[in-house]
């Protein structure tokens, strides 16, 4: 490796992570005003304009809190928690592909942390260990709700982790008959969906012609089924009964205050975004869109992508904060049923059925 | 498909909101300390004593108020007026008026009982003290001036400028004893008593004439 190639790899690791860093800050409060106006009220308006800065302030407090230490707790395991659930949350996003790359000095340079040709399993390896933190949270802790907390946690994470890799997979095949072999690198599933349906079957060209490319179109089962088990891998509302104010204190987190409490916080908030960022890069189509090459300075046509992918990726978080909005949390049975009879069933139906219609398309009838 | 179509009716109740509030239809949040809500007409605020249009006070120092109190807040003593120079048109004026603000249950006894309507409760309600003796009101916190304005019961506390309050602390600033001396003698204080300009309150006819057009009966 030579000089220029590791600042290359040193400045992607730091605009994927500056980048995930303010969309978080920018997330809480966003949830926080989209919240209030779904309910009639204002939300935060008090630190800097329209109240944007509110995270900054509410972390600076936590900051300086006192993060108490509970007699019972298992110390090793209760410190190391937090880091836990950090950790795979900034991992997961470093595999998601957010700009076109571009060149400096002749080197190529990928708008993303990593490009690893494993990175769909990279990200899934990722999540089920997230639940890890939440889990030795709770155990750690020594206290009754946050071992409640942490119990929910392991039986809605297995379930759900299930029903979002199948999902996962549906797209793996499905992307694997749209370019030249299967993949599971995210640039790469990126790339097979630049373009418009109108290329990919000609003969409903005139039809099509406007429609991208994205694999939501083909594979719009897989995404609702996807998008409910993202809600749930990272216990948002109406999933989140690992942190049910109303039945088991804070949960997991119950004993946490200060900076510790402030890192499982900035996980979930990250994790939402990150999941938010695979749902759209995955079957929104990533950071494709028209970038008018030509036509518009470079640089305009260079941040098209960008603003591309953070719109789609939005339009998934807005979808996040809308249903918490909406629908009251599910009861602890209902949310084993909708996983385990409803998700996994459909998935595992949904992937046989596109599975064969693909073969059917790529290989014709076995019999002939 | 029931949860579904359930599902999409409560995000449609919850879009729509979003987009009515955005649109500031359905804000229901006023911004206190810039925007007072209009109070009911029958707000039982702080007292004030009133004066006649020529400037003599109301009061006759009568003590009936004093009686009819539940709380037993008020404290009045009468004197008589100086022929050449009178207080009130009557015999005597209230020479001391204290009502206690601590005790008072604002259940407009007083009020009722004046018979010269003195005594009559207006629509502020800002009356938070740092101190128990504050709370007394006294004969100069009560009498309304001659041109019809109540006065603050606490000159130095005024909040001078409104724009402060955007900033973060801008409420410390503003309130603490040790503010900015650009405050000093600097009033914002809105000291209409309430009953003056108020209009007519519309008979029960009316109300009921008007409640049926906005709402059709259901049969």
């Amino acid at each position: 490796m030579t000089w220029p190639e590791f600042w290359i790899v040193v400045l992607r690791v730091v605009l994927t992570f500056g980048l995930l860093l303010v969309v978080t800050v920018i997330n809480v409060w966003l949830e926080r005003k989209i919240l209030a106006d779904m309910q009639s009220r204002i939300g935060p308006n008090r630190a800097g304009p329209f109240g944007i800065l509110q995270t900054v302030a509410d972390g600076l407090k936590l900051f300086f809190k006192e993060s108490i230490l509970p007699r019972k707790a298992e110390l090793g395991m209760y410190l190391l928690a937090p880091f836990l659930a950090v950790v795979p949350a900034f991992l997961i996003f470093m595999m998601v592909p957010w700009g076109r790359p571009f060149t400096i000095n002749g080197h190529e340079v990928a708008l993303q942390g990593a490009d690893l040709n494993v990175g769909l399993l990279f990200i899934l390896a990722m999540s089920s260990l997230a639940v890890y933190a939440v889990v030795l949270a709770g155990w750690s802790s020594g206290s009754k709700y946050p071992l409640l907390g942490g119990v929910r946690a392991t039986a809605q994470a297995i379930s759900y982790e299930a029903a979002m890799g199948l999902a996962m997979v549906a797209v793996v095949v499905f992307s694997a008959t749209q370019g030249e072999g299967g993949t599971l690198s995210l640039s790469e599933i990126v790339e097979r969906q630049s373009g418009t349906w109108g290329d990919a079957i000609p003969a409903l060209e005139p039809v099509l012609q406007f429609v991208p490319r994205w694999n939501v179109f083909p594979q719009i089962v897989a995404f609702i089924i996807f998008f409910l088990a993202i809600v749930a891998e990272t216990n948002r509302a109406p999933f989140d009964l690992v942190e049910a104010e109303q039945e088991i204190v804070g949960g997991f987190h119950t004993e946490y205050s200060g900076m510790r409490f402030a890192m499982f916080f900035l996980a979930e908030y990250v994790n939402i975004f990150s999941m938010s960022a695979i749902a759209a890069t995955l079957f929104l189509g990533g950071w494709n869109g028209p970038t008018f090459d030509g036509s518009v300075p470079a640089f305009v046509s260079g941040i098209l992508p960008t603003v591309y992918f953070l719109a789609k990726t939005y339009f998934v978080v807005f979808l996040f904060f809308w249903i918490r909005a909406t629908v009251p949390r599910l009861r602890y049975d209902q949310l084993m049923q909708l996983g385990w009879k409803r998700l996994i069933p459909g998935a595992l139906g949904w992937l046989v059925l596109s599975t064969l219609v693909l073969s059917y398309r790529q290989f014709g009838v076995p019999w002939s | 498909m029931g949860l579904i179509k359930e599902l999409i009716k409560g995000l449609r109740v919850t879009g729509g909101t979003m987009v009515r509030t955005i649109a500031g239809d359905e804000l229901v949040t006023t911004q206190y300390p810039k925007e007072h809500r209009v109070k009911p007409q029958r707000f039982h605020g702080r007292h004030v004593l009133n004066r006649y249009p020529d400037g003599m006070e109301k009061c006759i120092g009568c003590e009936l108020c004093a009686g009819a109190c539940p709380a037993q807040c008020i404290y009045v003593r009468g004197a008589d007026n100086d022929p050449a120079h009178p207080t009130s048109p009557g015999e005597r004026f209230g020479f001391v008026y204290e009502i206690n603000m601590l005790r008072c249950i604002f259940c407009g006894l007083c009020v009722e009982a004046c018979p010269t309507e003195a005594i009559t409760m207006t629509h502020l309600f800002e009356m938070s003290t740092t101190n128990r003796d504050d709370a007394i009101y006294t004969r100069e916190t009560l009498l309304m001036d001659r041109s019809g304005n109540v006065p603050h019961m606490f000159p130095d506390d005024e909040l001078a400028d409104m724009e402060e309050l955007d900033t973060a602390d801008g409420w410390l600033r503003a309130t603490a004893p040790s503010g900015v001396a650009a405050y000093e003698g600097v009033t914002m204080w809105r000291g209409t008593p309430g009953p003056a300009d108020w209009s007519p309150e519309p008979s029960q006819e009316e109300r009921d004439r008007s409640s049926r057009a906005a709402e059709p009966s259901d049969g």
